[in-house]
């Protein structure tokens, strides 16, 4: 059966996800780059869940997705509140944790 | 044996009964003085038992002794003579019971009783007395301001010094000791509020404090010197006895511990030199120097010496002859004792200092080895020296107003006071030695025991205080009860006691202002005493071959073999006539007006030596200001020198020493090295936070990245670690 296909890809994602979290300015961006990070995650249980014949790895699969739904509408939130109060949604704004 | 197995009762019930007054006294309709009279009133039926009893054990013994070689044709009489022949050592051994009082290092230091002769004697001797005494007082102190609480002290004292006699070790004696010193010192000091009473009562008791030290010193010798004879120290009564004489212990180690008991011998019992506490003691309420300054507390001082008797025995070499400090310190206490009481106005000081020469005799009587004798006169003394002091109180209570000025205040009693007279009489007879009273019996003993065992000098000075002792005790009558009453017709001419008495005291006894007989509460003890100082001395009448008091009293176990010189007609006839000589020669002197009438007036020697002796030998400045004094100034003086110029010197130094090592302290150690440390910590915290700083760029993305860097990191390490 092939695996390291899956996970191969399942690397991929991941990385081109904290890729985009790490150098997209738009907030938007980088909350789908972690959105991305999720579907690596992903990838990767339902590829051992196939492998290892188990619903255990599908099954925390949909509860990631049902998680990201919820993750996504919570960061879309604080987004907004950042733009109201900013008038930007650009992160290079964000300092005010700078020491 | 219900009485000697539980002896221990008679010192708990005064004891009981102090706590009882103590506390609820004054709720009883008596102001406690029945509790006291009935507690002491058991603890005399226990004495009395116990006394029965002891007397009822030699007494078997004796006949064992008897039976066992004689009668053995019937069986049942050959078993009673072979239980009882078995036995006939136990006997006459003291009876020992003692419980653990606490524990200390391995070793149990007990609580306990030892009941043989002397402490069934002593346990009768202190209950009657005191028993006597506690009735007395219940007239002589009424309407005392503190009645209650004299009750109380007197039943404290009462189980103190039952305490001490039945101790069977020299560490509760030590106890009984002390609370008696106490005791004395609270009832000699009854009447505070006047200066010169609390100061007789310090005066008393620092005094025995000195001899004190030595009793500690030798107590705790007493302890060693069983663990040399034996392994096991222990503060043991008999053990001590034993060991004394079995000849393991060197004779520096007991000469050491004899000298340090003398000196506590010395302090309680009144001997020279520190004798001076006894007279002043006299401030006290009378029973008290009845009971406590005549008849008990100071005769401690004797029976410890009589209960450790071996020590004495081997540490000063009794036996031999020689002379010893114990016979040397009581013979010169005879003597100047006997000498002070001619001086004396107060009729308490004179008996006071006559107490002090009878306490000589028996100390005498110990040091030259006399044993039985000595403990035969404390038992005889203790009755007419606390009739004659009874006898004292009487007069002052009721005869002249409270004061005890024999010269002042009394004279011509004998008419309004026959009770009191002839009772006063009969005790001074006693006193002098006349036959057959007991004075004469235990004094004599004292006396031909000294002239036979070779201590041929002492027995002249027992003489020659036979002598004056007769001599002043007629002198304190013919001032007391002849010649012409010179007291006032007022009420507290003399205001030494009177004033302790409320004036709506003013009963019919006062009214008349004439004095007159003391009521029955006071006359009947009086009698009881005088009927002791008459019969005291025949239980051990040896012409008439009695010899009861011997029999019963001596120890058997842990005794030495002492000379017991058989009855001269000869010697009890020379002192005889020497006590008649001496009341004669005082009877020339004051009824007949002859002899050296005003002699001190006329003789500037002997007016020198009647300022000597009225200054009490200037003892009490001796040691209030050569003693005191000295320590007060030079030594004082000295003593600031040194503190001014040595003392303070190495202060000083001291003090520099510590300015220098706390500067340096301060300036290198503190201030560079410590402040170095702290601040450099400081600093350098500063400077990393400084260059932490920078990482915090407040950037969310770098953080992101940071926290990927460290992910992958790790997942290195782990991957490098498998």
């Amino acid at each position: 059966m092939l695996l390291n296909q899956f996970l191969l890809l399942g690397a991929f994602l991941f990385a081109a996800g904290v890729y985009g979290v790490v150098t997209r300015r738009n907030s938007v961006l980088v909350l789908m780059s972690v959105e991305l990070m999720l579907a690596a995650v992903n990838v990767n249980l339902v590829a051992f869940s196939a492998y290892l014949h188990t619903v255990a790895g599908q099954t925390f699969a949909l509860f990631v997705l049902t998680i990201a739904a919820a993750e996504v509408g919570v960061g879309l939130a604080m987004i907004l509140l950042i733009y109201r109060n900013l008038s930007s949604s650009d992160l290079d704004d964000v300092d005010v944790l700078k020491g | 044996m219900f009485f000697l197995d539980h002896a221990w009762l008679v010192p708990l019930i005064p004891a009981v009964s102090f706590v009882v007054i103590l506390l609820f006294g004054k709720r009883f309709p008596k102001g406690g003085s029945e509790v006291g009279i009935v507690a002491l009133f058991a603890s005399w039926v226990l004495s009395c038992g116990a006394f029965y009893q002891w007397v009822q054990r030699v007494d078997d013994a004796g006949n064992a002794k008897g039976a066992a070689g004689t009668v053995k044709a019937f069986a049942s009489s050959l078993k009673l003579a072979a239980t009882s022949s078995g036995e006939h050592a136990a006997p006459v051994a003291p009876i020992v019971h003692s419980i653990t009082w606490f524990q200390s290092g391995g070793i149990k230091f007990g609580a306990g009783i030892q009941i043989d002769g002397l402490a069934v004697m002593m346990m009768f001797v202190v209950t009657t007395i005191s028993l006597l005494v506690h009735v007395y007082s219940t007239e002589y102190m009424r309407n005392d301001r503190r009645y209650t609480y004299f009750f109380a002290a007197l039943s404290l004292f009462t189980a103190s010094m039952l305490l001490l006699v039945v101790a069977d070790n020299t560490l509760q004696l030590l106890v009984g000791w002390e609370l008696v010193g106490l005791c004395s010192f609270m009832l000699i000091g009854h009447w505070w509020e006047e200066k010169p009473n609390s100061n007789a009562a310090l005066k008393a008791f620092l005094t025995t404090r000195t001899g004190d030290i030595g009793l500690i010193i030798g107590v705790v010798m007493t302890f060693f010197i069983v663990g040399r004879a034996t392994g096991t120290p222990s503060f043991n009564i008999v053990a001590l006895n034993t060991a004394a004489l079995s000849g393991k212990v060197s004779h520096l180690m007991l000469l050491v511990c004899a000298c340090a008991l003398m000196a506590a011998i010395v302090g309680k019992s009144g001997q020279f030199p520190l004798h001076t506490w006894l007279p002043d003691a006299m401030a006290g309420p009378t029973p008290v120097s009845a009971l406590i300054h005549a008849a008990t507390m100071v005769v401690a001082g004797v029976y410890l010496g009589a209960r450790v008797y071996p020590v004495f025995f081997e540490g000063f070499s009794i036996g031999n002859g020689g002379v010893n400090l114990m016979a040397i310190i009581g013979g010169t206490t005879v003597i100047i004792g006997a000498a002070l009481a001619f001086v004396q106005d107060d009729i308490k000081k004179v008996l006071a200092y006559s107490t002090i020469s009878q306490l000589g005799y028996m100390v005498m009587g110990l040091g030259v080895g006399a044993w039985i004798a000595a403990i035969f006169h404390l038992f005889t003394h203790a009755f007419f020296k606390a009739d004659l002091f009874l006898g004292a109180g009487s007069v002052s209570h009721s005869g002249s107003h409270h004061s005890f000025d024999m010269k002042e205040d009394m004279g011509g009693l004998r008419k309004f006071m026959p009770q009191t007279f002839a009772t006063f009489v009969i005790g001074s007879l006693a006193l002098a030695g006349i036959f057959p009273l007991a004075g004469f019996w235990s004094k004599d003993e004292i006396l031909l025991t000294a002239g036979k065992s070779g201590y041929t000098f002492f027995m002249v000075v027992g003489l020659a205080g036979a002598f004056m002792t007769a001599a002043y005790m007629t002198r304190c009558i013919y001032l007391t009860f002849y010649g012409e009453y010179r007291g006032g017709d007022h009420v507290g001419a003399h205001p030494d006691e009177a004033e302790h008495l409320p004036v709506e005291d003013g009963l019919e006894a006062h009214a008349p202002h004439r004095p007159h007989e003391s009521p029955p509460v006071i006359t009947v003890p009086l009698w009881i005493l005088s009927f002791f100082a008459v019969t005291a001395g025949l239980l051990n009448a040896e012409p008439f071959h009695i010899e009861k008091f011997k029999e019963w009293f001596e120890p058997r176990v842990a005794f030495p073999e002492l000379v017991h010189p058989a009855f001269s007609w000869g010697a009890a006839g020379l002192s005889v006539a020497i006590a008649v000589l001496g009341i004669a020669v005082a009877y020339e002197y004051y009824w007949d007006r002859r002899g050296l009438r005003d002699l001190s007036s006329r003789n500037a020697a002997a007016r020198a030596g009647k300022t000597f002796l009225v200054n009490k030998y200037y003892l009490d400045y001796l040691y209030t200001d050569v003693v005191v004094g000295s320590i007060k100034g030079p030594i004082a003086n000295a003593s600031y020198w040194v503190n001014q110029h040595v003392i303070d010197a190495v202060l000083n130094g001291v003090g520099r020493g510590s300015l220098g090592v706390a500067r340096f302290t301060y300036d290198v150690l503190d201030q560079r090295g410590v402040d170095g440390i702290v601040n450099g910590l400081a600093v350098g915290t500063g400077d990393a936070g400084g260059a932490a700083r920078a990482v915090e760029t407040g950037r969310l993305q770098w953080y992101a990245l940071l926290m990927f860097s460290a992910v992958t990191l790790f997942s290195v390490f782990l991957w490098i670690a498998h």
